[in-house]
């Protein structure tokens, strides 16, 4: 783990989360919210959670960030709308960042760094997979299936 | 010098702490279900770091929390996307201050 590829990972996923936050077109803010992405599944293969940083640019970056460009170029006629900027949001919003700063470097058990492990196969978390956890699989899976049923049924045009 | 887990809680709070800058500050319902899952991924972060940090890291507890929450936010995406598009089409608008109807 080292940490040249650790600094450029987090400015690269916080500027990109920032310009995500702040731009004012929409479209412009849901790519970069994809290049936020890419970045926190570098920060997973930097923990050696390989399977997981996989995961994350498959479902996130494939599917979440192209679902909300969609939704943009559905709703676009008012993509560009003038507003106010909220700074009570910004406010609370550092409060919350300072007090956990505060927490996280308060507390000493956290200041070590890794142990170095075999790493995670996947053959190794397809098992845990189907033997421990088979019966939360199957619940996210009809979670799965009852969100997209219900997201179908909320977009069906309605009827006059 | 080989990153902590406090440097990976750091960029974690960051991350959270945008997110929530982007749910609570922006106007349009687009960039408030950004910034919620600007949160979640932040959340996950965590749990992958704590996981890799801990006593443990040969159980993949934490990897598998991950996986199950990766796809509960995909689940909470899709529907989030579907009632911005539903309230597009009844409201002709996405702008959350112009939707007070409730308000009493």
């Amino acid at each position: 783990m080292s940490s040249a590829a650790f600094a450029f990972i987090a400015i690269l996923t916080l500027a990109a989360a920032i310009a995500a936050a702040s731009l004012s077109k929409l479209i412009h803010a849901a790519l970069s919210l994809a290049v936020a992405f890419v970045g926190v599944a570098a920060f997973y293969f930097l923990l050696g959670a390989e399977f997981v940083g996989l995961v994350q640019v498959f479902i996130y970056v494939g599917a979440v960030a192209v679902l909300i460009v969609f939704t943009i170029l559905l709703t676009r006629r008012d993509a560009v709308t003038s507003e106010r900027f909220n700074w009570a949001g910004i406010v609370a919003a550092l409060a919350i960042f300072g007090g956990l700063i505060w927490a996280i470097y308060q507390t000493p058990a956290i200041s070590i760094i890794a142990a170095p492990i075999e790493p995670l196969t996947v053959r190794r978390i397809g098992q845990v997979l189907m033997l421990d956890y088979v019966w939360p699989l199957q619940c996210v899976g009809l979670v799965l299936t009852a969100a997209l049923i219900g997201a179908l049924i909320l977009v069906m045009e309605e009827k006059r | 010098m080989t990153p902590t887990l406090q440097l990976f809680l750091t960029i974690s709070a960051a991350l959270f702490s945008i997110g929530l800058v982007a749910a609570l500050s922006r106007r349009h319902a687009i960039f408030i279900l950004i910034g919620i899952e600007m949160m979640l991924a932040a959340a996950n972060l965590n749990f992958i770091a704590f996981w890799r940090f801990g006593p443990n890291p040969q159980q993949p507890t934490g990897v598998m929390v991950a996986i199950f929450s990766i796809a509960i936010a995909a689940a909470e995406a899709a529907v989030g996307l579907a009632l911005v598009i539903a309230i597009y089409r009844h409201f002709r608008t996405t702008n959350v201050d112009q939707l007070n109807q409730l308000k009493g």
